[in-house]
């Protein structure tokens, strides 16, 4: 385990708000708050698949209730986008503690939990596609109005900092659970679910919450996101692209570290753009390197680009080993 | 191996026309010539609609050159044209990370948008930064429904499309005797379908048409059996059809297999129906498949020749070329009588003006308050032998329609 | 509603489509039941082989289903291939290192195929896209009718294979008891790569039956192998018969559920079986493992 200090998580979450300061174009500011947003998804992720080891393939089932919750509710019911925002991440919690209690009264995890996360995200998007009150497949648009109480900004930096202050908050729900007991009945279940279980740890109620933090997280990340693009459909809300690219930032930043899913979406995303440019028209370039990345990261350094950095002597302490 | 090269080429393009930007961006560089306006093109170059987005690109480009060629933009003192490439890559977050680079580069304008979902993003993106948007051919009605005032569409939206389709279907049963009276809608259950089958259902009835079924079946399909045997069950007369190229495909395959043979398949922005790619590689089952849909004028001699540049660059030929074509003809006709590249005075000539419309059979193109074309029109098309032939309306058919189909 | 001949022929249908996607589904259930992964690029690896199935007709002329001949070997040499040097060693035997880098192949996969491809849908004709055979008053389309008929055949050939073949052997060793088996000297390195080979050869010859009625593009794998999961899942994970039967069942369930329900409601019914089979039967209906 590596727990990096607050004032550590103080410094990368001013260094990023700095850097729109810094007058970035418009088309580079859209790519970091696009950053954000991936990271917060991937923060959410972090919870179940990295502290508690328990790999969700659908996390786009609380991505999609969040953006559907800030849609739905500002354009059918006049909601004000805050009050929405917190709607829609209650709504996250709520669906995964719906998940959570089918697949973990059933005792699921490893490929079957995997596997019941990916058909539940396929369900909703499926009923998101085919109900009105969703929009059905003609999606839902938001309105554009800026101003403070639509949480839409003329000056596109006050939504970086906005996204950028949720990855602060995702940030230190990370830095406390590695510092709470809660924490400690994570990691436990994750390496030893029976010695967890015969210690006395309530491993369903703590299941219960993890999934619930993860999936309120991951619903902020599809609130931001509807709120910036100000559309969203149902393959967009609840399509596999935000479970993967979730997964993909939490791993390769490395899994079941505070700063790794920040780390890793930085990295990537960064990283898919510069392929981009690098290979000109040639479709599927950038997935294609994300997919390599993915497997060299879990071939080479399992444990992420945060161990990788420690590991290549930042700080090589013997514990990053057996992390 | 074709297909590297092609690619290839698509590359270097891209490449150039990024140096081109730069170069020219430089300042105090041939103070002699006018600045040259920039033209911000938004396709899918990459992604699951590459396709489109490359024939798009031909129609452009075919276009640029015409009036650089021709003295480029009178009002500005001969002022080039040129065309900045953004890559929507197919899905709505890169649209708007395209539009933001397009603004980035200086565009005067952004064209194109191609899918509904892309557009909408793409033009939201734009509004903040009152760059003029204009549609090639997304159809979503919401596009122009929500007042943003630097969005126009050429194209015809759904609404105008179905109104015609439907008004073009009554004239063919008439005119044939009426042997139509049964119909079955089969449609994907994505925006596209279920908005379709949604305005056939309320408008047919009226008309005088019985729907015998409305069947929906999901994108991808991996049967379309089921579907079919359900219409030979029902044995409609007319199949009104609205899904993508590979279902449609799947669905006139099935039909012939399982020897369904009604009076006339109808499509209204058929996904294959108006595909030079389906009739030639099933031409039995494309038979006699009627669309109604974006088309160029058949009669223009410039539509012959963007066909021969399409089939030159080993492409089948669709609407989006000629769409795109004449949209950048409607764009320099907008910055002459602007006088001016500034945007706002772009989107006001834009508002205010009647323009030409290319090859596309619009007549005079006139952007109403909320920015749509209300002179925009889509064209019946008809498979006939190893062609698409436009049979409605008259003004701008070259053959007859073939109907009913199956006696 | 409909009559009789209509349900009849559906449901018929639907047995023939279901014993291709049980073909899909041996393949991943023979492999979750040695190695204990889902395998996450088995619809990717679908594509691969469709694609190769389109190269030999499309260039070389060849028939679709001749085509298997040559696509089965090499199939079976990239599922070899890709376990031995690349998921075995890559996911350092970890469950959770499985579930990953076969997803990470998967989208390395799909996304070479579009780069060296492109998105374009592509079809071969052969002389029976369009045939059927008529059964009385039934028509049945041939290219079902076949892959009805070597579905079956592969089934039972892969039966043998396990039951009477060396490899086989050691194949069910390895499954059974992964320990017992290395010490008493079968490599299970090299077990595992076989199974995974197996697995892949299954899938060219569903890619080579599909062909000729379906269509390929680098997306296309991604349309069957959910279906695939809920089969594998239904019938009981690592159960051969099991996958078989689940196969047929969910086909004659998707063909009914279509005739009455709608297609796009009958997706939704074959995710409720699998999530509900998840939660109430994780074991499907012939498996034995907890």
């Amino acid at each position: 385990m590596t727990r990096p200090r607050l004032s550590t998580l103080a410094i990368i979450v001013a260094a990023l708000a700095v850097v729109p300061l810094a007058g970035l174009s418009g088309s580079l500011l859209n790519l970091m708050i696009f950053m954000m947003i991936i990271a917060l998804a991937a923060q959410g992720w972090n919870i179940l698949g990295g502290y508690a080891g328990l790999s969700s393939f659908g996390h786009a089932a609380f991505f999609g209730a969040g953006a559907y919750a800030m849609v739905v509710l500002q354009t059918r019911f006049g909601v004000n986008a805050w009050i929405a925002l917190v709607i829609g991440i209650a709504l996250g919690a709520l669906v995964g503690a719906f998940i959570g209690f089918l697949s973990f009264r059933s005792g699921l995890k490893g490929s079957y939990f995997a596997l019941i996360t990916l058909a539940f995200a396929e369900v909703a998007r499926i009923l998101a596609n085919s109900t009105n009150f969703t929009g059905g497949a003609a999606g839902i648009l938001l309105k554009l109005q800026t101003g403070l109480p639509y949480l839409q900004f003329a000056d596109r930096r006050y939504f970086l900092l906005i996204a950028l202050g949720f990855v602060a908050i995702g940030l230190l729900v990370s830095w406390w659970l590695e510092h709470s007991r809660f924490g400690a009945y994570l990691v436990a279940l994750r390496e030893n679910e029976q010695a967890a279980q015969a210690l006395g740890v309530d491993v369903f109620a703590v299941k219960m919450k993890a999934i619930a933090i993860s999936g309120a997280l991951t619903a902020a990340a599809g609130c931001l996101y509807a709120q910036n693009y100000l559309f969203i459909d149902a393959n967009v809300a609840f399509g596999s692209w935000i479970s993967i690219e979730a997964l993909f930032a939490a791993i390769v930043g490395g899994s079941g570290t505070v700063i790794g899913p920040l780390l890793g979406a930085i990295v990537l995303l960064g990283l898919g753009e510069l392929t981009k440019m690098v290979s000109g028209g040639i479709p599927g370039m950038d997935l294609l390197v994300f997919g390599v990345i993915l497997v060299l990261s879990v071939a080479y350094s399992p444990n992420g680009l945060v161990m990788l950095m420690k590991s290549l002597g930042l700080r090589a302490p013997a514990k990053a080993r057996e992390a | 191996m074709t297909r590297h090269q092609k690619s290839l080429s698509r590359r270097t393009v891209l490449k150039s026309s990024v140096a081109l930007t730069s170069m020219l961006a430089a300042p105090g560089l041939l103070r002699a010539e006018p600045a040259p306006v920039k033209v911000g093109l938004l396709q899918p170059i990459s992604g699951a609609f590459a396709l489109d987005g490359d024939l798009a690109k031909i129609g452009a480009e075919f276009a640029i050159k015409e009036i650089n060629d021709a003295g480029g933009i009178k009002a500005l003192g001969g002022a080039k044209l040129e065309l900045v490439i953004g890559d929507s890559r197919s899905n709505a977050e890169a649209g708007a990370q395209a539009t933001e680079e397009l603004q980035s580069a200086g565009v005067a304008a952004v064209l194109g948008g191609f899918a509904s979902g892309i557009t909408l993003t793409a033009t939201q993106t734009a509004a903040r930064y009152d760059l003029p948007f204009v549609v090639d051919c997304a159809v979503a009605d919401t596009i122009t429904d929500r007042g943003l005032k630097n969005t126009f569409r050429f194209n015809p939206n759904f609404s105008m499309a179905t109104a015609v389709a439907l008004k073009n279907l009554v004239k063919l049963n008439d005119d044939a005797g009426k042997p139509i009276k049964t119909v079955a809608i089969v449609h994907e259950d994505g925006l596209f379908g279920s908005g379709l089958a949604k305005i056939m259902q309320e408008k047919l009835p009226p008309l005088g048409f019985q729907i015998v079924e409305t069947i929906a079946h999901p994108t991808p399909a991996r049967d379309m059996t089921n579907v079919v045997l359900r219409l030979r069950a029902l044995n409609p007369d007319l199949i009104v059809p609205s899904h993508y190229f590979n279902e449609f495909v799947l669905m006139a395959r099935t039909l012939q297999q399982q020897r369904v043979r009604p009076k006339g398949i109808y499509a209204v922005f058929g996904g294959a129906a108006s595909s030079y790619r389906f009739v030639n590689e099933f031409p039995e089952a494309a038979q006699g498949v009627m669309d109604c849909n974006h088309w160029g004028d058949p009669k223009s001699p410039i539509t012959a020749k963007l066909r021969e540049t399409v089939t030159a660059a080993g492409k089948f030929y669709a609407y989006n070329t000629p769409i795109n074509y004449s949209l950048v003809k409607v764009f320099a006709q907008a910055v002459e009588k602007a006088g001016s590249a500034d945007r706002a005075k772009i989107i006001e000539a834009l508002a205010a003006n009647e323009f030409d419309s290319g090859i596309m059979p619009y007549g005079k193109t006139k952007f109403d308050a909320k920015g749509q074309n209300s002179s925009a029109l889509p064209l019946n098309t008809q498979v006939q032998g190893k062609d698409i032939k436009v049979i409605y309306p008259a003004e701008y058919a070259d053959a007859k329609p073939v109907f009913p189909i199956n006696g | 509603m409909y009559s009789p001949q209509i349900v009849v022929e559906a449901l018929l249908n639907g047995l023939m489509l279901g014993a291709i996607y049980a073909l899909i589904a041996l393949g991943l259930t023979l492999i979750y039941g040695v190695l204990h992964i889902v395998n996450f690029a088995h619809g990717a690896l679908l594509t691969v082989a469709m694609f190769m199935v389109w190269l030999a007709c499309a260039r070389y002329g060849l028939d679709p289903y001749l085509a298997i001949l040559f696509v089965a070997p090499a199939m079976f040499a990239l599922g070899y291939g890709l376990q031995r040097f690349i998921i075995g060693p890559a996911s350092h035997g970890k469950d959770n290192g499985i579930l990953l880098v076969t997803l990470g192949l998967s989208i390395i996969i799909e996304n070479a195929l579009l780069a060296a491809f492109q998105s374009d849908t592509r079809t071969i004709t052969s002389d029976y896209s369009f045939k059927v055979v008529e059964l009385g008053p039934l028509l049945l389309s041939f290219p079902r009718v076949v892959g009805f008929g070597v579905t079956i055949a592969t089934t039972i050939l892969l039966w043998l294979v396990l039951h009477q073949t060396d490899i086989g052997k050691a194949i069910r060793a390895v499954a059974k008891e992964k320990l017992g088996a290395s010490l008493v000297g079968i490599s299970v390195p090299h077990v595992y790569a076989m199974t995974f080979a197996i697995g892949c050869a299954c899938l060219a010859v569903a890619a080579g039956l599909l062909m000729p009625s379906f269509y390929v593009s680098p997306k296309t794998g991604a349309a069957f192998v959910l279906v695939a999961f809920t089969i594998v899942v239904l019938g009981g994970m690592g159960s051969i018969p099991g996958a078989l039967i689940g196969g047929l069942l969910i086909g004659v369930v998707e063909a009914a559920s279509s005739l009455f329900l709608g297609d796009s409601l009958g997706q939704i019914g074959i995710f409720l079986i699998f999530i509900v089979t998840l939660l109430v039967r994780p074991t499907g209906l012939f498996g034995a493992r907890a």
